[in-house]
């Protein structure tokens, strides 16, 4: 069963239109992430189901039943803020205990539910502390128990773990995982980094500029980019992307920088001579002495591994990025390769993925 | 952190505060010298001779039941104006920091009565209260109430309240909106989101933040009430009828300069020079000298 499904949701602020067109069905106990560059409508987007904003069109269904006019305080839906919005002058028991007290739950049952909440977030020690008292990732468990203790139908998280430092926020991320498979809450999250998107989700929504660009799970999304954008910015570092044209009736790819690379998965279609754009992952390219000439511009050892910037010695100069297993390789110039069976292939006038 | 000097020699400073100080010195700490000493002396109706007495004006004073009873007065008057013009602020700033249309005509407007003096405050009010040529004095006779604040105790006192109250009503506007508007947003949203609807919201998350602003206007309003009000209060009814608004602030005047007893009317401005002292130390002790007002009295 469709726990919330939003059909045709649009969002215009005055002339700017921020959101257009999203279809989207959430499964009951279902997790899905929504991912996409700053400014791209995904706060806008939580805001609308929350109802803390009016779509301009569109309907919003929460287990069958129209909320799109429902006020915020009636739809029983929790989230989880940025700057988390604790009461600032009310303890932690407090805070987790408002909602609660508004429904009109006895003193016991309060009390019982915040105590399990707490000790299941290990907050039980600072439940008589205000939120100053807190450190920022304490701040971040009393938000999300403020969320838990009332059992809301949904959840949403509106980039949660945006305001910790690294150590804390892979902990966190893994936390919250773990509480949301172990409670099934169907929940909505909102981020733009990389690894929370590609990990916490059972299915990953890529906005773009207000739109859908990819709705799937993560590692279809990895494996299969929808469009140049969504490839561009799934991945770190980001996709290579090469000028080429489409030849021998469907079957190849003509690189602008000179080889010609025959697709193993199948002929695309479209007449010879179409203009590809051809994605090739950092971590798939290549050292092979047969290849094409690099200029090596900078080299990132990041450790383990090595990143090394450089332009194609070729027609075009297209910039390259190339992950590489251990050290760098001697000398200013590598010749390097791209595997047919690791390369994604576009169309270039539209974006669009080339199946 | 290191102290900096920034004026290369010790004249120029000097020189900056002189005018500020003398002022002071001249319309301040002089006549408040001169207060002191004369509440500890008693004088002739005629100013001819005077001698010293010791507290005896101050143990008149408390012993003298008019006194007492203006004390009274005054701190219902107090009260009521700084009840009346908070909460009458407090609701009008909460209409202010909604999404409406006008908003910022409607603030204009609405800070506009503090820049008017008192005495004019005062005709306002009685063109609007007088009951032979006010607008709602007339009014209210021609519909059976008998209406005259130069003869009615309560009326009197009500009139005095409310100009006065009205009077403050824009400064406490100002602060309360500015206190509502340093509410976070995702807070009052949270608030919601958990449930909480207008007034429950309102009472329980946005009122106990704006305590700090609230609680230092108390504190304003209470010595704005009792030591500057007097202008106001002189202009419509000159503390009268009979005693019915003499404030504390009023009898000061009307024993020193209407009725000659400058002894006792010494004694009466040296209690509430304490009294101000004592509040203004309360205010920088609770707020810090941030939250400062030009100086009442
Ligand atoms: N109240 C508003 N009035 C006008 N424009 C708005 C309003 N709220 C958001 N916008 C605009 O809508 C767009 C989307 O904003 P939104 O906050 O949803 O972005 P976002 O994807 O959450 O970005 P970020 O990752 O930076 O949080 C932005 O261009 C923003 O300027
Ligand atoms: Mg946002």
């Amino acid at each position: 069963m469709a726990m919330l499904e939003l059909i045709g949701l649009r969002k215009n602020f005055g002339t700017t239109e921020v959101l257009r067109q999203i279809d989207l069905s959430l499964a009951s106990g279902e997790m899905l992430v929504i991912v996409g560059a700053s400014g791209c409508g995904k706060s806008t987007l939580l805001r609308i189901v929350a109802g803390l904003e009016t779509p301009s069109a569109g309907r919003i269904l929460l287990e069958e039943r129209d909320i799109t006019s429902v006020d915020p305080s009636a739809r029983d839906i929790a989230m989880v803020f940025q700057n988390y919005a604790l009461y600032p002058h009310m303890t932690v028991f407090e805070n987790m205990a408002y909602g609660l007290r508004i429904r009109g739950l006895s003193r016991e049952d309060i009390a019982h539910r915040v105590d399990e909440t707490a000790a299941l977030l290990g907050l039980s020690e600072f439940l008589g502390r205000k939120p100053r008292q807190l450190s920022g990732g304490q701040r971040q468990r009393v938000a999300m128990g403020r969320a838990i203790v009332r059992e809301p139908r949904l959840f949403l998280f509106d980039e949660p773990l945006s305001n910790l430092d690294a150590t804390l926020r892979v902990r966190t991320r893994a936390e919250i995982r773990r509480l949301q498979r172990r409670l099934g809450v169907t929940s909505l999250y909102v981020t733009h980094d990389q690894v929370e998107a590609m990990t916490l989700g059972d299915r990953l929504l890529v906005l773009h500029q207000g739109r859908p660009a990819q709705l799937a799970t993560p590692m279809e999304v990895f494996e299969h980019p929808a469009d140049t954008y969504v490839a561009g910015f799934i991945g770190a570092p980001a996709m290579n992307f090469l000028p080429a044209t489409l030849i021998e009736a469907g079957t190849a790819a003509k690189l602008e920088a000179g080889p010609l690379v025959h697709f193993i998965d199948g002929k695309r279609d479209g007449s010879d001579g179409k203009t590809l754009t051809i994605g090739v992952r950092p971590e798939h390219i290549r050292i092979d002495p047969e290849g094409v000439p690099l200029r090596i511009d900078l080299i990132e050892p990041l450790g383990s591994e090595t990143l090394i910037h450089g332009r194609l010695a070729a027609p075009g100069e297209t910039p390259l990025v190339i992950r590489l297993a251990g050290k760098a390789p001697e000398g200013d110039i590598l010749t390097v390769a791209f595997p047919p069976e690791q390369m994604h292939v576009f169309d270039a006038a539209t974006g669009r993925r080339l199946p | 952190m290191e102290r900096r000097t920034i004026f290369g020699h010790r004249l120029l400073p000097v020189a900056l505060v002189a005018p500020q100080f003398l002022l002071t010195l001249v319309f301040f700490l002089w006549p408040a010298c001169e207060a002191v000493w004369t509440s500890l002396t008693r004088q002739d109706p005629f100013g001819l001779h005077s001698q010293f007495a010791g507290f005896d004006n101050f143990v008149e004073l408390f012993t003298d039941s008019l006194y007492r009873d203006s004390i009274g007065r005054t701190v219902f008057f107090m009260i009521a104006v700084s009840a009346l013009s908070m909460s009458s602020a407090l609701l009008l700033a909460v209409f202010a920091d909604r999404e409406i249309r006008g908003r910022m005509t409607y603030r204009t407007l609405l800070i506009w009565p503090y820049a008017i003096a008192p005495a004019m405050a005062a005709v306002l009010w009685i063109l609007l209260l007088q009951p032979r040529i006010g607008l709602i004095g007339v009014l209210l006779n021609r519909h059976g109430v008998s209406w005259d604040y130069h003869l009615n105790d309560r009326q009197a006192m009500l009139v005095v309240v409310l100009a006065c109250a009205w009077k403050q009503v824009s400064y406490n506007f100002i602060f309360f909106l500015a206190g509502l508007q340093s509410v976070p947003r995702s807070v009052l949203e949270a608030a919601r989101m958990d449930g909480a609807r207008g007034w429950h919201r309102f009472r329980t998350i946005t009122f106990p933040l704006l305590a700090p602003t609230t609680f230092f206007l108390i504190v304003v309003n209470l010595v704005y009430a009792a030591f500057d009000t007097f202008g106001t209060i002189q202009a419509l009814t000159q503390g009268g009828p009979g005693k019915a608004t003499e404030t504390l602030m009023v009898k000061v005047y009307r024993d020193g300069v209407v009725n000659l007893d400058i002894g006792s009317s010494s004694a009466q401005s040296v209690v509430l020079m304490i009294g101000v002292i004592a509040l203004t130390a309360l205010q920088f002790r609770f707020l810090g000298r941030g939250g400062r007002r030009e100086s009442a009295a």
